[in-house]
């Protein structure tokens, strides 16, 4: 589904990227960690279309199809999702409404009819029993107000509307309490189907207790320097980074 | 150089003719107003760049054009169907239509006068002698400081009068439509409306001005109100005329104690568009909100130059005024507020906020905030900026288009004005409105 080769990114003159290679098949979850500005959000930034960064080498392959020349909205109706790791608020957008509109041009590229607002209600009323949000929040403002963990289930909540093919999650735990990451991982592990592939970026091993991932790859200084099975995480979660950063010194000397 | 009198030469042609028209009436107190009014206005002239209410605002060629008033009903051809489809509130309100600035009574909708509200055109009015149009008319709109204000005092004939007694609610908007169409020369239209409103009453007042044709024009509106005590009044202006009117509009609100004045101000079209709004509080425990949000495409210059006076104490104002600028665009937002020394405990907020689309659009942006009590809560701010491009990467993550994403936060940064306008189908027409308007910028740019 999803093939990154010697992937490399830049802000400006920084490079942040500097070769990342990995495959994620249809069916899989794979975590991927590393200590902070390691350049996780990077990736999944790249992946999804944000335009402040470049790509500088390499390719990515989604589908068969070059992602990084696709618009970002053609990669969502493509079947590719992010959660944000910051979701912006947008005063004066409704919740609902920009799903909505989000949701039909997804589903006109599937070759499906649209919803009506009716039918729109309907499917948001499954949806968010099963993420315990409340009602009232999707009328609201995109975000605004919102507190850190309701940002966070909002996130989930549109991915469980748009059913992605290929979801990225980056750091969709930080801030929330364990009784919401519960939720939230709930909420993700719905999702998962072998035609559907997940990439949860995290700093700390704790949601993966609670989607268990295939595979594991500890991203440092731009480079996946180690990948593993899920008790790569674990012994992450004991060691520390500071051993992968050796690690990557290892790899780069 | 022509001396001043020379250079309004054409105006005061005009002036003898519609003299001559009036026959018995030449004699009357209007009459003499009027008069009094031209010389002031002669006096004064346009106001140019060095005027400091003018700085940001180039009236060179309002300077440079002869217009003629019609100073006659003509019905121009205009026909009921045509009118129709511009009403922007529901078919239940009561309807004013002027050409040209003097009532059409065919193509309006007015209930029957009686005594306790009477609606209709301000020319009848002062025919027939009625007393609240002869007590407020021109009382509070001053020629002595305005040019357009003496210009319109000058030539005014007809407008909407509408005057409100006590304890009555009246549930439908009254509209008034004003339509300018010329037969080729420049036009001036000079509507004078005055809306007087007693005590303990509610009503809502709509304005809107289209223009028929491409041909110039100046809409020189001068509209005078008075809420009386405890009275809640919506006044809501839409002004969305041709690339080649100069629309000129002076609003005179004055507010007794405990009333609630609320107007939103949308400006949609025109070449060069001016609004010069002033809140007089002048008693206590009154509320006044002023709300504006102005569209600027092409070359268009929107000004917004406003007044709120807190003269007595316990009195609360609300300011939010809005543009969002595309093309070469300009906008100008001037917006004073005066605490006079009596006016403790006022409570005034101000705030205004601009969206440039374009490179080349440009707002000039000054409060004016003149405190002389102690014991005040005076905030202001602006801000100045573009689409924010994080609010247009998530909306398109989520599979909207760039455009579509673009225009939807646009359309949100207007909606807050559009929401403070009560009537539903108001509302829905100006979203619809901003909507084509925000089409017609982006297409331009493209
Ligand atoms: N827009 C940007 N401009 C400049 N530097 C950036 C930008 N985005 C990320 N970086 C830098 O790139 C590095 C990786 O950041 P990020 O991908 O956010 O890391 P992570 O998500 O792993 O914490 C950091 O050093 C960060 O400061
Ligand atoms: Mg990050």
């Amino acid at each position: 589904m999803l093939a990154i080769n010697n992937l490399h990114a830049k802000v400006g003159d920084k490079e942040i990227l500097k070769g990342i290679n990995l495959s994620v098949n249809a069916g899989e979850v794979h975590a991927i960690m590393g200590p902070n500005g390691s350049g996780k959000s990077t990736l999944a930034g790249v992946l999804a279309g944000r335009e402040s960064y470049q790509v500088s080498k390499g390719e990515v392959l989604y589908k068969g199809k070059n992602l990084i020349e696709m618009a970002p909205e053609d990669r969502a109706r493509e079947g590719l999702f992010l959660a944000f790791q910051y979701p912006v608020e947008i005063p004066g957008v409704s919740n609902n409404y920009f799903l909505k509109a989000g949701l039909n041009e997804i589903r006109k590229a599937r070759g499906q009819d649209p919803l009506d607002a009716v039918e729109f209600l309907q499917l948001v009323k499954e949806k968010i029993n099963v993420l315990h949000i409340d009602q009232s929040l999707l009328n609201r403002p995109v975000n605004e107000g919102f507190s850190g963990g309701e940002k966070k289930r909002n996130e989930i909540f549109q991915m469980a509307v748009l059913e992605p093919t290929l979801a990225i999650l980056d750091e969709t735990d930080s801030g929330l309490d364990i009784d919401a990451l519960r939720i939230v991982a709930d909420g993700v592990n719905k999702l998962r189907s072998k035609d559907n592939a997940i990439l949860v970026v995290t700093h700390y091993q704790r949601l993966l207790n609670y989607i268990v991932p295939d595979f594991v790859h500890v991203l440092v200084n731009g480079r996946i320097v180690k990948s593993g099975g899920k008790e790569l995480a674990l012994e992450l979660e004991e060691r520390g980074y500071d051993w992968v950063t050796d690690l990557a010194e290892a790899v780069h000397n | 150089m022509p001396t001043t009198e020379k250079k309004y030469d054409w105006l005061l042609k005009n002036f003898d003719s519609l003299e001559k028209s009036l026959n018995g009436e030449s004699k009357s107190p209007i009459h003499a107003m009027r008069k009094h009014a031209l010389a002031r206005f002669v006096e004064l002239g346009f106001p140019t760049a060095h005027n400091e209410e003018w700085r940001f605002t180039n009236i060179t060629p309002i300077r440079n054009t002869q217009f003629h008033p019609t100073l006659h009903f003509a019905d121009e051809g205009i026909t009921k169907s045509r009118v129709e489809p511009l009403f922007v509130t529901d078919a239940k309100s009561i309807r004013l239509v002027f050409i040209n600035g003097h009532f059409a009574k065919n193509l309006s909708n007015t209930p029957p006068s009686i005594k306790q509200m009477k609606i209709g055109s301000l020319a009848s009015a002062l025919q027939s002698g009625d007393p609240t149009a002869n007590q407020y008319l021109a009382r509070y709109a001053s020629v002595e400081t305005s040019a357009f204000v003496a210009l319109n005092t000058a030539f005014m004939q007809d407008g909407a009068f509408v005057q409100i007694e006590d304890g009555i609610a009246l549930d439908d908007p009254i509209e008034c439509l004003y339509l300018t169409a010329s037969s080729g020369r420049p036009l001036i239209s000079n509507p004078r409306n005055l809306f007087v409103v007693g005590k303990n009453s509610r009503a809502t007042i709509v304005e809107s001005y289209v223009a028929l044709d491409e041909n110039a024009c100046l809409d020189n509106v001068v509209s005078e109100i008075i809420v009386g005590e405890n009275s809640v009044v919506e006044h809501d202006k839409l002004e969305m005329e041709g690339e080649n009117t100069y629309h000129v509009g002076t609003i005179q609100i004055h507010q007794m104690a405990g009333s609630n004045y609320t107007n939103n101000v949308i400006s949609l079209g025109g070449k060069i568009v001016r609004n010069n709004i002033t809140v007089v509080l002048a008693d206590q425990n009154a509320e006044s909100t002023l709300n504006g949000l102005s569209l600027g495409t092409g070359d268009q210059l929107i000004d917004s130059h406003t007044t709120i006076d807190h003269t007595m104490p316990n009195c609360t104002s609300h300011e939010l005024y809005k543009s969002i600028l595309d093309g070469r665009a300009k906008g100008v937002f001037n917006g004073k507020i005066f605490v006079r020394q009596d006016a403790q405990k006022t409570d005034a907020k101000q705030t205004n906020k601009t969206l440039l689309l374009s490179d080349d659009a440009t707002i000039n942006t000054k409060p004016q905030l003149e405190i002389f009590a102690d014991d005040v809560k005076c905030t202001h701010g602006a801000t100045v900026g573009q689409l924010d491009e994080e609010q247009v990467f998530y909306l398109r993550s989520r599979g909207i288009s760039e455009r579509s994403a673009r225009d939807i936060l646009t359309f949100a940064f207007a909606s807050d004005v559009v929401e403070r306008v009560h009537s539903d189908s108001l509302r829905e027409r100006l979203r619809q409105f901003i909507q084509h308007r925000l089409e017609e910028g982006r297409n331009t740019r493209i």
